[in-house]
């Protein structure tokens, strides 16, 4: 019993670890520059950030999906906005 | 994108499987993030095995021109993402080559059933070296497969999917050998030597770098066939 609940979690823990949200609620290094070139530009496509950043399409959109799954962003059609939430995390920093 | 349920090996012509992994450059979800995009999907049987460190080198050195057609490399083995990193670590500090691109941690294997990269005659444990050519539409356009102990040639792999670009840009064939122009690339010395096979205890792989071979680490030793 012990061993699988101790397995589930090492699992939770490695799929979230390369992420942009820490299981705990932190924000990423990485996700808190996306949310910041968010906040300065108003909104951005997946392809745009990716050129911005200069990071793999496959990476830019891995972290939009998770961001918008842990509620920092929305989107309108194919352009990625900041939450209120989001805009309150800028703020802490 | 729709979920894709196979039950069988992906062949030409089918939709690619649907899944999510870990790799090392973060979680990633296929095709999804893929969209637009043409992927190289390749297994390898093992990290730290000298034969997956040179096509790995020969991948990331053509990356760039995998770029440039608009593919995204990614490899795949039934490692976990721990051995990933420190693999893919150990192969910078030793040869300076950065890996450019994910590799999936299919620790269950999961992935690799779906896609038919287990091939029990050769081995049930570690996959084979498969590659898998999609197009931007998920669709597998074509498949290869080598055995263990054979390195692939990344340049035809390169040359393959010009030939597939090409096709659907002009509606033509491509003949045997085509290039899409005459290639500057030549076979060195380099290329005609062989792979030590890699030592199994600790003690040997201490004696391996004394044993006169060339060696990039222990378990990855040139010699030249006499």
């Amino acid at each position: 019993m012990t061993g699988t609940y101790a397995r589930k979690n090492f699992r939770k823990r490695l799929t979230m670890s390369n992420g942009c949200v820490t299981p705990d609620g932190r924000l990423s290094d990485r996700a808190l520059m996306l949310l910041k070139l968010l906040k300065e530009r108003g909104k951005l496509t997946d392809t745009d950030i990716a050129e911005l950043t200069q990071r793999p399409l496959f990476q830019v959109r891995s972290s939009l999906r998770e961001l918008t799954n842990a509620g920092f962003l929305k989107q309108d059609g194919n352009y990625y906005l900041l939450t209120e939430k989001a805009e309150e995390a800028i703020l802490q920093t | 994108m729709e979920e894709v349920k196979v039950t069988g090996i992906p062949r030409i012509g089918d939709i690619a499987p649907s899944f999510e992994a870990q790799t090392t450059m973060g979680p990633i979800k296929f095709p999804d993030d893929f969209k637009g995009q043409w992927v190289v999907l390749f297994s390898h049987p093992a990290d730290f095995t000298p034969v997956c460190t040179t096509e790995f080198i020969g991948f990331a050195q053509l990356n760039a021109e995998f770029q440039k057609r608009n593919v995204q490399l990614i490899g795949l083995s039934i490692d976990n993402i721990y051995s990933h990193i420190a693999w893919v670590m150990n192969i910078k500090e030793k040869t300076g080559v950065e890996i450019p691109f994910p590799i999936i941690a299919d620790v269950d294997g999961k992935i690799a059933q779906l896609f038919g990269m287990l091939h029990p005659g050769e081995s049930s444990t570690v996959t084979v070296r498969a590659v898998f050519v999609i197009d931007p539409n998920a669709k597998i356009r074509a498949i290869i497969y080598y055995p263990l102990s054979a390195g692939r040639n990344t340049r035809e792999i390169l040359r393959l999917v010009d030939a597939l670009q090409t096709a659907d840009k002009h509606q033509v064939a491509t003949p045997a050998n085509w290039v899409p122009v005459p290639q500057t690339w030549e076979f060195t010395e380099e290329n005609t030597k062989v792979i030590v096979p890699p030592p199994t205890s600790y003690e040997d792989a201490v004696k391996r770098l004394q044993e006169g071979y060339e060696c990039i680490d222990w378990y990855l030793c040139k010699k030249k066939l006499s």
